[in-house]
């Protein structure tokens, strides 16, 4: 397992290199020593598994990843960042803006509750790939990453597939030039 | 997998004691359904046909009540892996649709409920493994179907690199299968032909009756017994194509304004086969044997020499016929526009030709069937939980 995990590192891109780089900064800002816990508790990572995983096929721009986030821990686990070679990922919810539904970032994170799941899908909370480099093809698969509160990292296939649906504007915080999806 | 007959059975306890409450989810419902009968009664239907196994679904599987036939071609860009990677799509849909559960992406989830025995199976066109450079994969049997002499064949029915059949018990669950898997091909390829098909299973039980108004299916292999393997499925040490089978797909129309001026006698004679039981001209019922030797008191045969069971039969070659019905018609001017699905299983081709080259050269039936339409498909083994079909040929070469 922590083997895939350090190969899909290793294989990241820049752009999620960088943002693996904030976490790794924020984890010596006092988190350190929590590691040594987190042995003993066992990492959120373990515990949550994906299924169903899934992506948008798209051309270009952005494209959403959907899927299921089973915990089989009996405490929370917090997803609070996602990464993928192909792109800078965000975490993204739909949200009414004057009547309209968008989506935008979450700050909070994703939770998945205890002994429960947390339900990707269109109309609702994704992952979302910001700037793809090249095409992503009906069928393709494409490693993804969660990187959990703890800091502990679980990587997951997604396959690509064609979808229509839930085609919400992008509206980024304090931005109202909304892009197509 | 269930016999037709305990399915019909089961329908109609189920119908009698209030169906209404089944299929509210499908299986579940189902079995549930089953279990507030309390002890000694019957369970439910089932309602879904293993997907994973040595063999793919829909052709050992008891004809359901319809059929879709659906021939793609694969745009020219298309290679092995981007190949591999659309029957692993589609492999997934089929396997989750036929299991009642939603495809991913699905967008009309809820159609997925109620499966109704639906099947999916996948066939490959010769030439598109020629294409891909994989034709060293293929079986021996994998031979294309040669003109024949009554032939009459358009463009528009034949051919095809990629073979989807959809079978099922409900209209709606084969539409919405095949909305499904059209979205996760059409990337990649576009629609050759469809062809519908239908059947309808006596409430009692037994052989369906085709278009025509035969029994047809008697002298069919049956599944399970050894015949029926040898005849159908390809041999062990065959390569990548080993439990799979060769599909021959004829589109047959039947001219019924013709057929009709016949009364049952001739219409019976036309066979070797009565029309109202389907027995054998020279027995008393359906299971009778066919008795190519019996003849009048004139010393005609009672079989006609030119009967379409004869001819099938003295070309000495067993084959899987799982065809449908189509009814396109009418047509403008009241004539109409009905025929065979016709579909073949064999491991060999051959052994269709054999008898198709029997046939074209003498049979009664030719005046009112001709064909329009022809297709070969080599068709690989099942997959387990997790695989997907064409992972034998694909990923091996
Ligand atoms: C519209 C076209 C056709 C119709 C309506 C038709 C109808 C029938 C009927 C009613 C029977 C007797 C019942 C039975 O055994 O199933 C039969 C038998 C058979 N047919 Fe056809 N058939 C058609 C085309 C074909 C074709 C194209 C082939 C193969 C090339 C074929 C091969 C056979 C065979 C092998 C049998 C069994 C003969 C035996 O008893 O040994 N049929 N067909
Ligand atoms: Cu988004």
């Amino acid at each position: 397992m922590n083997d895939t995990m350090s190969n899909a590192l290793s294989r990241a891109a820049a752009a999620a290199a960088l943002s693996l780089g904030l976490l790794a900064a924020c984890a010596d800002g006092g988190e350190a020593e929590k590691n040594e816990d987190d042995t003993a508790r066992a990492a959120a990572a373990e515990s949550v598994t994906v299924v169903d995983a899934w992506a948008v096929a798209t051309e270009e721009g952005m494209t959403a990843v959907f899927g299921v986030l089973e915990n089989g821990a009996d405490t929370e686990a917090r997803i609070v960042e996602a990464a993928s070679d192909l792109s800078r990922v965000e975490l993204h919810e739909v949200a009414e803006s004057d009547g309209d539904m968008v989506m935008q970032e979450v700050e909070e994170g994703f939770a998945v509750p205890a002994g429960g799941e947390h339900e990707l899908h269109p109309g609702g909370d994704h992952l979302m790939l910001m700037e793809l480099a090249e095409p992503l093809v009906a069928g393709d698969r494409i490693a993804m990453t969660l990187v959990f509160e703890d800091g502990s990292e679980l990587v997951f296939d997604a396959v690509a597939k064609d979808f229509a649906g839930g085609d919400e504007e992008y509206e980024p915080h304090g931005d109202h030039d909304a892009h197509d999806m | 997998m269930e016999p037709t007959r305990t399915t019909m059975r089961r329908r109609g306890l189920l119908t009698a004691a209030g169906g209404a409450a089944l299929g509210a989810a499908g299986a579940g419902a189902a079995a549930t359904f089953g279990r507030d009968e309390g002890p000694g009664t019957e369970t439910a239907p089932e309602t879904t046909v293993p997907f994973h196994g040595p063999h793919q679904a829909g052709i050992a599987t008891p004809a359901q009540d319809r059929a879709v036939l659906l021939a793609l071609d694969m745009h020219e860009t298309v290679d092995a892996d981007r190949l591999a990677a659309v029957m692993r799509l589609l492999s997934d849909d089929a396997a989750r649709l036929t299991g009642g559960v939603p495809a991913l992406a699905d967008a009309d989830a809820e159609l997925a409920a109620e499966p109704a025995r639906l099947t999916v199976t996948f066939g490959f066109g010769l030439d598109l493994l020629d294409r891909l450079g994989l034709a060293g994969a293929l079986p021996e049997g994998a031979r294309p179907v040669p003109a024949f002499g009554t032939d009459r064949l358009e463009e528009r029915w034949s051919g095809g690199d990629l073979l989807i059949q959809v079978c099922g018990d409900g209209d709606l669950a084969v539409s919405h299968a095949v909305r499904m898997l059209v979205k996760d091909s059409r990337s990649f390829a576009t629609v050759r032909w469809t062809q519908r098909g239908f059947l309808q299973r006596p409430t009692g039980g037994g052989t369906a009756r085709n278009i025509m108004g035969q029994i047809d299916g008697t002298g069919n292999p049956v599944p399970g017994e050894p015949a029926f393997d040898s005849a159908v499925w390809i041999g062990e040490d065959a390569g990548p194509f080993a439990g799979g089978t060769m599909m021959v797909v004829r589109r047959i129309r039947t001219d019924l304004d013709q057929w009709d001026r016949l009364d049952p006698v001739g219409k019976g004679r036309v066979i070797g086969r009565r029309l109202s039981d389907g027995a054998p001209l020279t027995g008393e019922t359906e299971d009778d044997p066919v008795d190519l030797e019996a003849r009048e008191a004139n010393g005609l045969p009672v079989i006609p020499a030119s009967a379409h069971v004869r001819r099938a039969a003295e070309a000495g070659a067993v084959m899987l016929r799982r065809s449908y019905n189509y009814d396109d018609g009418p047509r403008e001017d009241g004539s109409p526009d009905t025929g065979l699905v016709f579909v073949a299983f064999q491991a060999d081709v051959e052994q269709f030709n054999t008898v198709q080259a029997h046939l074209d050269e003498a049979d009664l039936l030719n005046t009112y069937a001709v064909a329009v339409g022809s297709a070969v498909f080599a068709v690989p083994p099942g997959c387990g939980e997790g695989g997907w079909i064409g992972r034998t040929f694909l990923e091996q070469y």
